[in-house]
């Protein structure tokens, strides 16, 4: 279990975690999302330990990680952000630098260090350097390192940034089968990331938490959720009849694609009235789809909305 | 204990599979046997000991023992591997003490590999070996002294050169506080107390005193305590470092 308690972090003049509360629970995998700069990675710093809060406090499984540090740093296990590594050292030697480190039992030892290295496919390099590596292992280095002592507790920050779609997917199945019985939080700005892994999400921005909610609940909150968008050539005509229809509130057409996305009103489902009357007019549709909703729109929506209330021109108009 | 073990060999590691290591060792024994022989007149004194050895090492560690220290910290806070070591559970001084531990025996290896010149010494001659023991000992005391200041500036900066340059410019302001001429600068502006202050601070003056073979308490203390000192300084800077 994660909990953060009005964990606040201050540079300066600058508030870059601001009062931020959150509850991470055994089997819960969290996303903590955010523009660059909103203050996630400050925030895993906080909990891990590496940075001292300013004010507020962190707790992991239970243990305050400023009165009991030790003991909230061994149920942890942390990549930071980049997944550093003692570059001139093989991949054996750092990892089992980590194993005496914390101090593992050497049956036990052995045993995690054979299953780690199998899961993350790194029998191959172990006795190379990691600098020598490309990133993706280098990452997969980094994981190995947080999961070696089989911790309750996960925190890793943009754990795929980088990495090509097959290395994304294989970190993704890792997380996944390891998301049963922990408590996992991650850090991105992958919004796909979000829809793969996660079953829970935190947006914040400028320090501040904005959204605590489920992906499908985001996807709600947007205003494609529910509308519905086909393609359709010739359909000028079309467009009004759909318009006259009782459920729909707003029509657009892409002016690239000439795509048309009709908007249906708050709480109704328009696919069947949609597609019926397509089927009356006699359009050939290519296709068509019900949009669940755009996670991209609802993150800019709700991060930027916070930046014009603290006016930042530029934030805005994008 | 298993932690301050931990990081002291993959320090070590890290001296050994980088050139550092060798660069150190090659360049530290050549120049004490070269200075020894030929600025020190070892053969020219006629005499059975050690003496001109020892007395060039506190130069040879001016220049070599600050770029063993410089990257101690300054290399992990650029790399962001501190992050990693910090998050790990161990404390600061585990952290710091592994990290000297591993400095310090370094050092002592390098002394080891100088023992031809003892060998060669005592076939020469009948040394006082017990002399040339305590010069050894308080040759590495010395050297842990300045492990120590260069740990703790090291833990001021990301940067390795700022690193260096500071640790060497301290140690040498400690070897030279202890010298005549220094003293003497300051006999008309400060007061006797002061300046037997100063003089008591300087390494150079405890060094000579073990060298001689004189196992004053004092002069060990000296150099345990300086090494606890900046030590802590250290630990402080880096808990420091969290905070702002």
């Amino acid at each position: 279990m994660i909990e953060t308690e009005r964990l606040t972090r201050c540079y300066g003049s600058l508030t870059a975690v601001d009062a931020l509360s959150i509850r991470v629970e055994p089997g819960q995998v969290l996303g903590l999302l955010g523009p660059n700069g909103a203050g996630k990675s400050t925030a895993m710093r906080m909990v891990a330990g590496f940075l001292a809060p300013t004010s507020g406090t962190a707790r992991v499984c239970g243990y305050d990680v400023i009165r009991e540090p030790l003991k909230a740093k061994r149920a942890l296990g942390y990549l930071p952000e980049g997944a550093p590594s003692y570059g001139e050292l093989t991949v054996r030697e750092f990892l089992l630098f980590i194993v005496r480190v914390r101090g593992l039992k050497s049956d036990v030892a052995f045993r995690r260090f054979d299953d780690v290295v199998q899961r993350l496919q790194l029998e191959e390099v172990l006795g190379l350097c990691i600098d020598t590596l490309s990133k993706g292992l280098r990452r997969r280095v980094g994981l190995a390192q947080a999961i070696l002592h089989d911790p309750p507790v996960l925190m890793l920050d943009e754990p795929t940034d980088g990495l090509d779609p097959n290395q994304k997917h294989a970190v993704r199945q890792l997380i996944d089968m390891m998301a049963r019985d922990r408590t996992i939080l991650i850090s991105t700005h992958l919004l796909e990331e979000v829809h793969a892994l996660c079953n829970r999400v935190v947006i914040i921005a400028r320090g501040k938490l904005q959204a605590d909610a489920t992906p499908a609940e985001l996807e709600q909150r947007s205003r494609y959720h529910g509308a519905v968008s086909f393609s359709a050539p010739g359909s000028g005509m079309s467009q009004e009849m759909l318009g006259r229809l009782p459920q729909v509130a707003a029509i657009e057409v892409d002016p690239l694609d000439g795509r048309i996305t009709v908007f249906p009103k708050a709480g109704e489902r328009i696919l069947d009235a949609v597609e019926t009357l397509l089927r009356e007019q006699g359009l050939e549709v290519s296709e068509i789809q019900l949009e669940r909703g755009r996670l991209d729109e609802v993150f800019r929506q709700i991060t930027t909305s916070d930046a014009i209330t603290a006016a930042t021109p530029q934030e805005s108009r994008a | 204990m298993t932690a301050v073990g931990a990081v002291m060999r993959r320090e070590l590691r890290s001296y050994f599979v980088t050139p550092v290591a060798y660069v150190f060792l090659v360049i530290f024994l050549v120049l004490a046997g070269i200075l020894t022989f030929y600025a020190g007149d070892f053969y020219e004194r006629g005499q059975a000991d050690l003496q001109p050895f020892f007395e060039m090492h506190p130069w040879l560690y001016l220049i070599l023992v600050p770029a063993i220290t410089m990257r101690m910290w300054a290399e992990e806070t650029k790399g962001g591997t501190l992050e990693l070591l910090l998050t790990l559970p161990l404390t600061l001084w585990q952290a710091m003490l592994g990290k000297f531990l591993a400095a310090w025996l370094f050092i002592g290896l390098a002394l080891v590999l100088t023992l031809p010149i003892w060998i060669t010494v005592n076939y020469l001659g009948a040394p006082d070996n017990g002399v040339i023991l305590a010069g050894y000992l308080g040759s590495w005391m010395m050297a842990g002294t300045f492990i120590a200041i260069g740990a703790c500036l090291s833990a001021l900066t990301r940067s390795q050169v700022v690193a260096f340059i500071l640790t060497a410019l301290v140690c040498v302001l400690l070897i030279l506080a202890g010298q005549q001429q220094v003293l003497d600068f300051f006999q008309g502006t400060l007061p006797r107390k002061v300046i037997n202050g100063v003089a008591h601070l300087s390494m150079l003056r405890h060094f000579e005193a073990i060298a001689r073979g004189v196992l004053d308490l004092r002069d060990l203390l000296y150099f345990a305590l300086s090494m606890i000192g900046w030590l802590i300084a250290g630990v402080l800077l880096l808990d420091l470092k969290r905070t702002r």
